[in-house]
């Protein structure tokens, strides 16, 4: 979190943010599902400026094979941003941010899988982010979703996120890159909403027990509003298939 | 391996139906917890932390550097947990790997978001010079439950530090360490709590036997106010709405105990 400019007001008077959105509204999100040759499944997501690509390989043969387990298959994610996806050049490669986010959002997925289903196998998920302005984890784990299932993977439910955080004194969803860097706590979740089970939560910020709980329930909406969102965007590419081949 | 987590699954699970743990505890109740703070001299600051039969060192040295640029007022601090070989057999040497890499992020998160160290009063020369604090923590013996045991070290450990004075000579830009010591500026302490899920238990403070067959984690990272400065769901699992909220409530209770066993350990000395 940055020192904040004097003069920057990240809610104005009227309760607008200065993208023009009120409190509790999304950036505007689209999903494309399908948009890969070689993986198994892909999707693509641009939420507000961030521009999402993720695809699923697998189950295939795990390689280096001692990482084989007899009785399913495992769960490999991997988070990554492209150099030229912020505003300062990012070193290729994963830094400790990465490898961090990698390991939540696989946790995020891995409980929305049925990975007793295909012992001795792994399934891997790749994301890659064009560019990022804040909530890419969350951007990311809708992307994984909606590619896992375009991969015709067995899932329990599909996995939504978003970001609920606190900028001047008030709780809001969805963080853009200006309320993130000067806000005062961010909020990820990721939640399969048919059991309303959270799969993902964190907070960096510092909250009493009461706003952190708020910011909890408000990203859970706005995840499920998300989620209808995923619905569409699979029920479109999938629909369109089977009207095609009647 | 994998043979003797499925049996010991069951019998984790089955001692569960009773509110029962393979240790004695019940659910809500920490293992015993020891602190000595200042057992390395060569460091400004120390502690080693007994949880259980968990154990971890932590040692703070300071050095001097330039601030972030977009901080240029505010000394840095940086977290960094290895995860050595003699601890465990699932440790590996080599650079820090996605579970080290988490669990120094966790520790760092709590005390940074709740401003612990006042960072503003590490500054040299505005701009250029600051103290950067480098809290760095050393696992000794895993039985689980290593983000505690390191947020925990942490807080005892920077309590104990002591910084020599440094005077700033403006005519040559030297730097002369005086043989004055002050404390580090401390305000808070922030300590995490964690959970681990096992069916539909939560059970804090999870040993390493538990943490082998539990579906997911969550750790609460609460102050002496009662802000909540980090959280983390670790692993696979999912939790409910209603059981974060317990677990908040259970996180800053056993806080508030841990934290009179660090404040406890300074007085020792």
């Amino acid at each position: 979190m940055m020192e904040k400019p004097e003069e920057l007001k990240l809610l104005d008077e009227k309760g607008y943010r200065i993208d023009g959105r009120k409190k509790y509204e999304l950036r505007k999100i689209d999903m494309k599902i399908g948009v890969l040759k070689n993986a198994n499944g892909s999707a693509y997501v641009e939420w507000g400026k961030n521009k999402i690509l993720a695809a699923v390989y697998g189950p295939r043969e795990i390689h280096p094979k001692h990482l084989q387990r007899s009785d399913r298959a495992i769960l490999r994610v991997r988070y990554n941003m492209a150099p030229f996806s912020v505003e300062e050049r990012k070193k290729p490669g994963p830094d400790r941010r990465s490898v961090e986010i990698s390991k939540v959002i696989r946790g995020a997925l891995e409980p929305a899988l049925i990975l007793e289903l295909f012992p001795r196998t792994s399934i891997d998920v790749f994301i890659e982010v064009l560019q990022a302005d804040a909530g890419t984890r969350v951007a990311g784990i809708v992307a994984a979703s909606l590619a896992l299932a375009d991969a015709g993977i067995p899932m329990k439910d599909l996995v939504s996120a978003c970001a609920a955080g606190k900028i001047e004194d008030e709780l809001v969803l969805d963080l853009n890159k200006e309320e993130d860097n000067y806000g005062s706590a961010d909020v990820p979740v990721a939640i399969m909403p048919i059991k309303n089970d959270i799969t993902l939560l964190q907070m960096d910020g510092y909250l009493t027990k009461e706003e952190f709980l708020e910011a909890v329930k408000l990203a859970i909406k706005g995840a499920k509003a998300v989620y209808q969102k995923q619905r569409e965007a699979l029920k479109e590419k999938y629909l369109n298939i089977i009207s095609e081949e009647e | 391996m994998e043979v003797v987590a499925s049996i010991m699954k069951d019998y984790i699970i089955e001692l569960l139906k009773d509110g029962k743990r393979i240790d004695g505890r019940g659910l809500e109740d920490y293992r015993e917890l020891e602190v000595k703070t200042n057992v390395i001299e060569k460091a400004e600051g120390s502690a080693w932390v007994k949880l259980g039969n968990t154990q971890v060192m932590v040692g703070i040295k300071a050095d001097v550097g330039e601030p972030f640029p977009d901080l240029p007022n505010m000394g840095v601090m940086t977290t960094n947990v290895e995860l050595v070989p003699l601890a465990s057999p699932t440790f590996e040497p080599g650079p820090p790997d996605e579970r080290s890499i988490e669990l120094a992020r966790v520790v760092d998160r709590g005390i940074r978001e709740s401003q612990a160290i006042d960072l503003e009063k590490l500054v040299i020369v505005p701009g250029k010079l600051v103290r950067i604090i480098f809290i760095d923590v050393h696992v000794l013996d895993h039985d689980g439950n290593l983000v505690d045991a390191a947020g925990i070290g942490a807080m005892a450990a920077l309590l104990s530090t002591k910084l020599p004075k440094i005077e700033y000579n403006e005519e040559t830009g030297e730097l002369v360490k005086l043989d004055e010591y002050e404390p580090l500026p401390v305000r808070k302490i922030p300590i995490p709590v964690s959970f681990a899920k096992i069916r539909d238990n939560l059970l804090v403070d999870p040993n390493l036997e538990e943490e082998h067959v539990m579906d997911g984690k969550i750790t609460i990272t609460t102050d002496e106010n009662g802000y909540i400065s980090a959280v983390q769901k670790s692993e696979g699992g999912s939790f409910k709405l209603e059981e974060l909220m317990y677990a908040i409530d259970i996180a800053s209770k056993r806080a508030g105990e841990i934290r009179k066993v660090v404040l406890d350990s300074l007085n020792k000395e």
